[in-house]
């Protein structure tokens, strides 16, 4: 293949005076797993936020394409609009619908791409009770997948730090992506559950051909997955590389030491 | 001195006496400007009757009253006390677990239990012209019961599915009456094609229309804040009302519109005219009650109910997967317009005349009352709810107690709004989701939907 | 078009007096929006029960009145002192019930964080009971004013009269928010009010009294809206329906001026007036009333923040 699947060219978000992106280019092949690492307010979550249409750059563009090779620029769409092209997120503070139970969380996300169809859901026609257990379907199967099956009817609000973040993953993916955005998913887990997520990533990008973009804190996680990964240091991209070359470019070690976050140096040493 | 007003019980006591000295000004006679202590004076001093027996002053009743009603509620309270002591004592654990499976089993039976319920209020609601013969009841429960059931099930959808405020829900409510007016020609407006239609035909022409209008004012107003839209919808209820009672050449203005014809169909050899008689006008309207019933259900338990809890929820969220928040809000909204429509024709060609004072702000604000007193978001707790409180103002209608004066509805129900809020703003009879979800945010583990400001992609503008 | 130049024609003639009219309604659509905003400032949600604080403010001063000047003419120092007595009574009163309000209807949801559709409808409950109360108790009719002054003309502005109740507007008007301005700028109370706006955790930790400053909030709004509603009701009289349709334009004016924003909310008020008072050329009697409306669906759809722009706290 090897077509972009995001193509950011120059992008600059500001707000009133704070620039949270500045001149940002990047770009992700298809089916790549890549990495987004930096600092706290390096503009990682400003950067997804961008991706997804939920903020709107003042400058630059970005492109989205998907596998039957339409492009379309995100900039100035809607989140729903990007979500519908393919591309789903999870958020850092996740956010589940905590009174709903996991089930029909993920549920959501299976039929969301449907058309309204109130008649429909009215009368509950034929074609309303069959979009209903394909849904059902879909949803029991990426539950099976993520690994929460026996926790199908839990209230989402009660779940682990864990399930909850594999509960977002199946969500996003219950919408058919074809490139999955996962913000900090490790982040509040314990080293076991980091294993598995770790092994969930992969799975989901082997398995389902979905690209992964990663924001990881957890160096290990993010080395040992990532094909390649960006550095951003106050809104701009400081390095890009494979896992190796990022370990030795001196800027990157610089910036790290610079702010109270030394992961990537002790990871070198 | 400040310990001694900030001890609790004391702290109790003086809001008991203060509400108990509300209830008995609100309770006695009107007063008037030129007097204006005579309402508080005579609220105490006026003489009533004590259940018969004697006839003291009337703040000596609602004293004896409140020690009784204080009285049985001690005593109940002591007998659950005693009976849960009880069974303390015969093993803690054990009771525990046998609890907590009673507790799940009770979820899986809620279901048909609640079914069973509306089987028996089915059959008690088709036997209940037999039961009670007196037209002027029948009247009543159609008009004052059926169609506010009507209304509150269409409001439900706003409010309770998705968790919008229309203050100018009356409005849909009026287009839908006359529009009926209209379409039957019974409006100063020549009918549509000069042709007066069948009553009927309003049914379809109302819900287009009454929709119609929804739409446009949802789709300006519906991106901007929650509390928003009730203020516009306020407004445009106003207007709605401003227009009807002051344009003399179209709607009738104050006077009100000419006759509106009964409802009647003729297809072939089958006729029916519904005639002066409240029955069949009963029956009919206890039809599209269940219709409501029915469809509410399924729209609830559907995709589109699904994705109104999501953005209910976490909007946020719920567009990231796609969810268009805008279109399902319009499409609320739209159905309760579209509701309040309905019921306007089923209104118009019962009472036979409609005049704008039937369609003032207040008349929402009643509706509201049965929604939230029942539990916002659920049918079930929405028809129950609005029976007792419905059947209730009908009661107070058809034979007034010397407590109450009619003029004084809004006053009572206004407080009733106050006190649901402070102490079950999930309604009597909840559904658990809706319960579940309060307890959630109150407990700041769920983000409040309406406090999440904007959509977080207009943020930029403010800056 | 002859439509159109006969009804400028009716405006040019008439353009002065409807001016200090517009401008004279301007000042009590503000005082009323600053309530609105304060409390948006705060609690971000919309006081529905603000109508009934400007209701019973002219309320109080009608009963104050009527024992002050009963069938009595007062002279010029008389006339003086009832009047700064019945806006004393209107605000206090208007601060009074305010407070109430906070305590009733919003302290109890404030206390369990409860959801702000809650806060609206418990808002809205309280207006209904409040309004429906003092149309029981003191009658559901109208009950006109016994004004302190006779209603001369004092001056004239190309030829249009301008009255004594202008006057008094103006003047009351003019302290009342230009003291309010000084106040939450530099007082004490004022910097408490916009740290809870911008931040309340944060106002909190600093030490800012959330309750105390939320009640005083209120009071604030409160007595601006009572004097409001004696202003409102000295030439149309007092009645327990009062409030709806002026605080349905206050807002609509606050929302003009940009909510949350104190100066903007005078702004609103003042445009909102005029306009409405001008447009009585093109539009009839009856419909007044919508023009308001028609601002307020107009703002919401081109500007929603307003001409100066929201500032929820950012500073007075
Ligand atoms: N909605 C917003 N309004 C104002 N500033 C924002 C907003 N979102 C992000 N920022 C700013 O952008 C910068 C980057 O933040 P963020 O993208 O969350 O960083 P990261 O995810 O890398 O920790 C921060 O300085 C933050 O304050
Ligand atoms: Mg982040």
């Amino acid at each position: 293949m090897g077509s972009l699947i995001f193509d950011v060219q120059d992008v600059t978000l500001r707000f009133g005076g704070v620039v949270s992106l500045n001149n940002v280019t990047l770009h992700q092949n298809r089916g790549e797993i890549l990495a987004i690492i930096g600092p706290n307010g390096a503009g990682k979550t400003s950067l997804f936020n961008s991706l997804t249409g939920v903020y709107a750059p003042q400058e630059g563009t970005i492109l989205f394409t998907n596998s039957q090779d339409k492009s379309i620029s995100v900039i100035g769409k809607k989140p729903f609009r990007v979500s519908n092209a393919g591309v789903a997120r999870t958020f850092q503070a996740s956010r589940m619908f905590s009174a709903m139970t996991t089930f029909e969380n993920v549920k959501i996300g299976a039929e969301s791409h449907r058309g309204l169809g109130v008649v429909g859901a009215m009368l509950k026609g034929p074609a309303t009770r069959r979009d209903d257990r394909n849904s059902d379907q879909a949803t029991k199967e990426l539950l099976e997948f993520v690994g929460l099956t026996s926790q199908a009817n839990t209230i989402a609000a009660s779940l682990s730090y864990g399930a909850r973040r594999r509960l977002e993953i199946a969500r996003g993916l219950a919408t058919k992506p074809e490139v999955l955005l996962l913000d900090e998913p490790a982040a509040g887990t314990n080293p076991a559950e980091k294993i598995e997520l770790a092994q969930l990533i992969r799975r989901v990008r082997d398995e389902m051909g979905v690209s992964i973009l990663l924001i990881e804190h957890d160096m290990k996680l993010v080395m040992s997955l990532a094909e390649r990964l960006y550095v951003l240091n106050f809104g701009s991209v400081i390095a890009s590389g494979t896992p190796d070359e990022i370990r030795a470019n001196p800027v990157v070690i610089e910036a790290y030491l610079g702010s109270a976050d030394a992961g990537v140096a002790e990871e070198t040493k | 001195m400040k310990n001694f007003f900030g001890n609790p019980r004391l702290q109790r006591y003086g809001r008991t006496l203060l509400i108990l000295l509300l209830i008995i000004v609100m309770t006695g006679p009107e007063g008037n400007g030129s007097q204006p202590t005579s309402g508080f004076t005579g609220s105490f001093g006026n003489h009533m009757s004590f259940f018969g027996f004697f006839y003291p002053q009337r703040w000596v009743v609602f004293v004896l009253l409140a020690g009784i009603i204080y009285g049985v509620i001690s005593s109940v309270k002591l007998t659950v006390h005693w009976w849960r002591n009880r069974a303390i004592f015969r093993g803690d654990t054990y009771q525990r677990i046998s609890r907590t499976v009673v507790a799940t089993k009770r979820r899986s039976r809620l279901k048909s239990t609640r079914l069973g319920f509306y089987a028996l209020g089915l059959a008690f609601a088709l036997y209940f012209p037999h039961l009670v013969t007196d037209q002027s009841w029948q009247t009543l429960v159609v008009q004052d019961v059926l169609v506010y059931l009507l209304l509150a099930l269409g409001l439900n959808v706003v409010t309770g599915f998705a968790g919008l405020l229309d203050l100018g829900y009356v409005a849909f409510y009026a287009i839908g009456a006359y529009t009926t007016a209209w379409v039957t020609g019974s409006l100063p407006t020549p009918p549509p094609f000069g042709v007066h239609w069948n009553t009927f035909v309003a049914i379809p022409v109302a819900i287009v229309f009454a929709m119609l209008c929804g739409v446009l004012l949802g789709i300006p107003t519906l991106r901007l804040r929650g509390d928003y839209l009730a203020i516009v919808t306020l407004g445009f209820g106003e207007i709605v009302y401003l227009f009807i009672n002051n344009s003399y050449g179209i709607t009738g203005g104050s006077t009100g519109t000419n006759q509106i014809p009964f409802l009647s169909f003729h297809l072939g050899p089958i006729k029916y005219l519904w005639g002066l008689i409240p029955e069949p006008y009963y029956y009919l309207t206890l039809a599209f009650v269940v219709i409501f019933l029915i469809v509410f259900s399924s729209l609830e338990h559907s995709r589109v109910g699904r994705s109104w809890v999501a953005i209910r929820e976490d909007e946020v969220a719920a567009e990231s997967l796609g969810i268009h928040p805008l279109k399902y809000k319009v499409m609320a909204f739209a159905i309760g317009a579209a509701s309040a429509g309905f019921a306007g024709v089923v209104t118009a060609s019962q009472t036979l005349f409609v005049t704008p004072p039937t369609f003032t702000i207040s008349f929402s604000i009643n509706i509201l009352v049965l929604v939230i007193f029942g539990g916002m978001g659920s049918i079930f707790g929405v028809v129950l709810g609005g029976l007792v409180v419905q059947g209730f103002v009908a009661y107070l209608t058809h034979s007034p107690p010397s407590v109450y004066n009619a003029a004084d509805l809004y006053m009572y129900l206004g407080a009733l709004l106050v006190v649901m809020m402070i102490y079950r703003p999930a309604g009597l009879f909840p559904s658990r989701r809706r319960l579940r979800e309060l307890h959630l945010i109150e407990g700041g583990v769920a983000p409040d939907t309406l406090q999440v400001e904007i959509g977080a992609h207009r943020v930029q503008e403010d800056v | 078009m002859s439509y159109f130049s006969s009804h400028f024609a009716t405006l040019g003639h008439e353009f002065w007096g409807l001016l200090v009219g517009g401008i004279a309604n301007g000042f009590i659509y503000a005082m009323v929006a600053i309530g609105y905003t304060m409390v948006y400032g705060v609690l971000r949600l919309i006081n529905f029960a603000h109508s009934e604080v400007f209701m019973t403010g002219a309320f109080a001063s009608f009963f104050l009145l009527k024992f002050l000047v009963g069938n009595s003419t007062p002279n010029a120092f008389e006339s003086v002192v009832y009047l700064i007595a019945a806006v004393l009574i209107g605000g206090i009163v208007g601060a009074l019930v305010a407070l109430l309000l906070e305590r009733v209807a919003y302290r109890p949801l404030r206390r369990r964080s409860a959801p702000k559709l809650a806060y609206l409808i418990s808002a809205i409950g309280a207006s209904y009971f409040l309004y429906n109360f003092v149309g029981k108790e003191f009658g559901r009719i109208n009950l006109s004013i016994d004004a302190p002054y006779t209603n001369n003309t004092v001056f004239t502005i190309f030829g249009a009269p301008v009255q004594t109740y202008y006057i008094v507007i103006f003047f009351v008007g003019v302290t009342m928010l230009v003291t309010l301005d000084r106040l939450v700028a530099t007082s004490k109370l004022g910097h408490g009010i916009r740290a809870v706006a911008q931040d309340a955790e944060t106002a909190s930790l600093m030490g800012v009294n959330i309750d105390r400053t939320i009640a005083l909030t209120f009071m604030l709004g409160g007595f601006l809206g009572g004097v409001a509603g004696f202003l409102y009701s000295i030439p149309v009289g007092a009645v327990y329906g009062m409030g709806f349709t002026p605080a349905l334009k206050a807002f609509s004016a606050a929302v003009l001026g940009g909510i949350g924003n104190l100066r903007g909310a005078v702004l609103g008020g003042l445009i909102l007036g005029v306009v409405e008072s001008l447009s009585v050329a093109f539009v009839s009697g009856a419909y007044i009333d919508v023009v308001a409306f028609g601002v307020l669906v107009l703002v919401l759809l081109v500007r929603p923040t307003g001409i100066l722009g929201e500032r929820l706290g950012r500073s007075a």
